[in-house]
């Protein structure tokens, strides 16, 4: 319970710092100002909105199916926040530290889409229904070559467990219980020679660890993009064509959710994506001969420090990534439905294909 | 010979690449946001010379200054004001009432050495009715009447777009009327009794 508690108050945090920095990071890419009225530098913004949607009438149309458009949020918001329940931000801090996490975010994920086609059907709106359309056919289409990337990642690992995965791509590597007798070596083949157990930082990081990760990273992160409805595969929301997507309907509280069920995906699949792939909560910098500089930002496992250190490094490498979404957005124009699926069946499915059987042999080499 | 920015572009590279290009440009005008135009006059020679940074002017913190020939809001300095009704006349869409009133005496000068003879119980320029072709301030005698650089004058009530120029309350303007059919009637009075007396003769 405390953890559920805690998790949801990390999220709307993150949120509404998102939120905030989206306006400002678009104003600022076009020229613009942002909100500068509410608060310093309009910082209480989306507080403010936030405030503002709560108070709101919420509106259910007349000819709208009302079990399923009012169950909709509230089953997409839950599907996206299950998801943190197995994402580690610290050594020792996991919200439910499961075996099968990765294999369990996948699945919980997926219901994010009967919640959307709820949603887009409930609405009795064609917009709302061509949006939820265009949504699945995108989020199922692209958790192929997601979840294949997440594969290549697995069978170097070993692990479906997010913890595991994450003390491999660290310093800490031995301490993880049944890793004892590990070992890193550069680029993971041990014929090089050059054990970076003990070097740790970027060294270790599964993009360095197996470089052919970082195409695999590159996969995953275009699917994530395509998986949290972003820009430039926002085709279910569209704004200019379909109004909103899905979620045109939706007023007040309701909108809230879904707009914080939208956000929390940007996070979560960040989230995911620096743990399978930029080390996790591990540290940036290695163990150098003398200057341990690792060792000094990792902290003590079970203390202060380990938590101040693993959370501090998992947010910052998170919210790089999320600003990279933010750019994105604002940089590229929006692809049409046939060359979204064209991009994901074409280009990103073969290609991780050819990863994931790259990635056993690579794994070959590792032991 | 092949120009590069014709031939078409193909290849994985040529894409990376013009991702990458995409990236830059967004890249450098976030890094460009700390920098602001300034808020220059168009008579400034730096007016079109700032290609970086935010260009977004916080209007009612600040504004750029208008030319100083612009026609924005008008002015009537009444003190300076003979109350000829030049304005009036010609303006094009009768935004402009006057109504007048003769002095029983001379009641002062104006600025620049005018005489004033008349009173201007009424001075209203209806601006939501104006058209701003500066008509009214190319005729006015004694530049009473200009065009001020305040052009931020909405109001929620049409009624008070008419501004009121006249100096004088309505009692005061009752009391000048008064006075002035007095000192005719006086007038009259004396001329009855001259002519009376002329053709007694």
């Amino acid at each position: 319970m405390l953890a559920f508690l805690l998790t949801l108050m990390l999220l709307l945090g993150i949120v509404i710092v998102l939120a905030y920095a989206e306006r400002k990071v678009a104003a600022f890419m076009q020229d613009r100002m942002g909100p500068t009225e509410a608060g310093p530098y309009g910082s209480l913004q989306s507080v403010l909105d936030v405030l503002k949607l709560l108070q709101k009438e919420d509106i259910v149309p007349a000819a709208a199916d009302k079990k399923l458009f009012k169950l909709a949020p509230i089953l997409i918001f839950a599907a996206v926040f299950a998801g943190f329940a197995v994402i580690p931000f610290t050594p020792d801090l996991i919200p439910a530290g499961i075996g099968i996490g990765v294999f369990y975010l996948l699945a919980i994920i997926s219901l994010d889409v009967v919640g959307l086609l709820m949603a887009g059907w409930g609405s009795n709106n064609k917009y709302a229904m061509l949006g939820a359309m265009r949504s699945v056919a995108q989020i199922v289409s692209y958790e192929i070559p997601a979840g294949l990337a997440i594969l290549s990642v697995v069978m170097i690992c070993q692990s479906l467990d997010f913890q595991e995965i994450s003390y491999q791509q660290g310093v800490l590597l031995n301490r993880f219980p049944g890793l004892e007798f590990e070992k890193n070596w550069l680029f993971g083949i041990e014929a090089l020679g050059i054990n970076t157990t003990n070097i740790g930082g970027i060294t270790t990081w599964n993009i360095f660890r197996a470089p052919l990760l970082l195409v695999a990273f590159v996969i995953y992160f275009i699917a994530s993009l395509a998986e949290s409805n972003r820009a430039p595969f926002d085709i279910p929301e569209a704004e200019s064509e379909l109004v909103a997507g899905f979620h045109v309907e939706y007023s007040g509280f309701r909108f809230a959710i879904l707009f914080l069920a939208e956000y929390s995906m940007m996070v979560l699949v960040s989230l995911v994506a620096v743990i399978l792939f930029l080390g996790s909560w591990n540290t940036p910098l290695p163990n150098l001969t003398t200057l341990k500089l690792a060792n000094w930002t990792t902290g003590t496992v079970g203390e202060l420090s380990g938590i101040l250190w693993g959370g501090f490094w998992l947010l910052s490498k998170t919210f790089v990534l999320l600003f990279l979404q933010l750019q994105i957005r604002w940089t590229y124009p929006r692809l049409r439905v046939d060359q979204l699926m064209y991009l994901c069946w074409k280009v990103l499915t073969p290609v991780a294909l050819v990863i994931v059987l790259l990635a056993g042999i690579w794994r070959l080499l590792m032991v | 010979m092949k120009k590069s920015s014709v031939t078409h572009k193909t290849g994985f590279w040529e894409v990376v690449k013009s991702l990458l290009s995409g990236l830059r440009l967004t890249w450098r005008h976030f890094r460009n946001a700390d920098k602001r135009r300034a808020p220059v006059p168009v008579m400034d020679e730096n007016y079109f010379k700032q290609p970086e940074g935010l260009v977004t002017l916080t209007y009612p913190y600040e504004a750029i200054p208008v030319p100083e020939n612009g026609r924005y809001r008008l002015h009537n300095e009444i003190d300076d004001c003979i109350v000829c009704d030049l304005c009036a006349k010609i303006c094009p869409v009768n935004c402009i009432t006057i109504e007048s009133v003769k002095a029983t005496e001379e009641i002062g000068m104006t600025s620049d050495g005018t005489k004033k003879r008349l009173y201007a119980p009424v001075f209203d320029i209806d601006m939501a009715k104006c058209c701003y072709c500066g008509l009214c301030t190319t005729v006015c005698p004694t530049d009473c009447l200009t065009m001020t650089p305040v052009y931020d004058f909405a109001e929620v009530d049409i009624k008070n777009m008419i501004y009121h120029f006249t100096d004088l309350t309505p009692e005061q303007a009752e009391e000048k009327k008064q006075l002035l059919a007095k000192q005719q009637e006086e007038m009259a009075a004396a001329k009855a009794a001259a002519l009376a007396a002329r053709k007694q003769q």
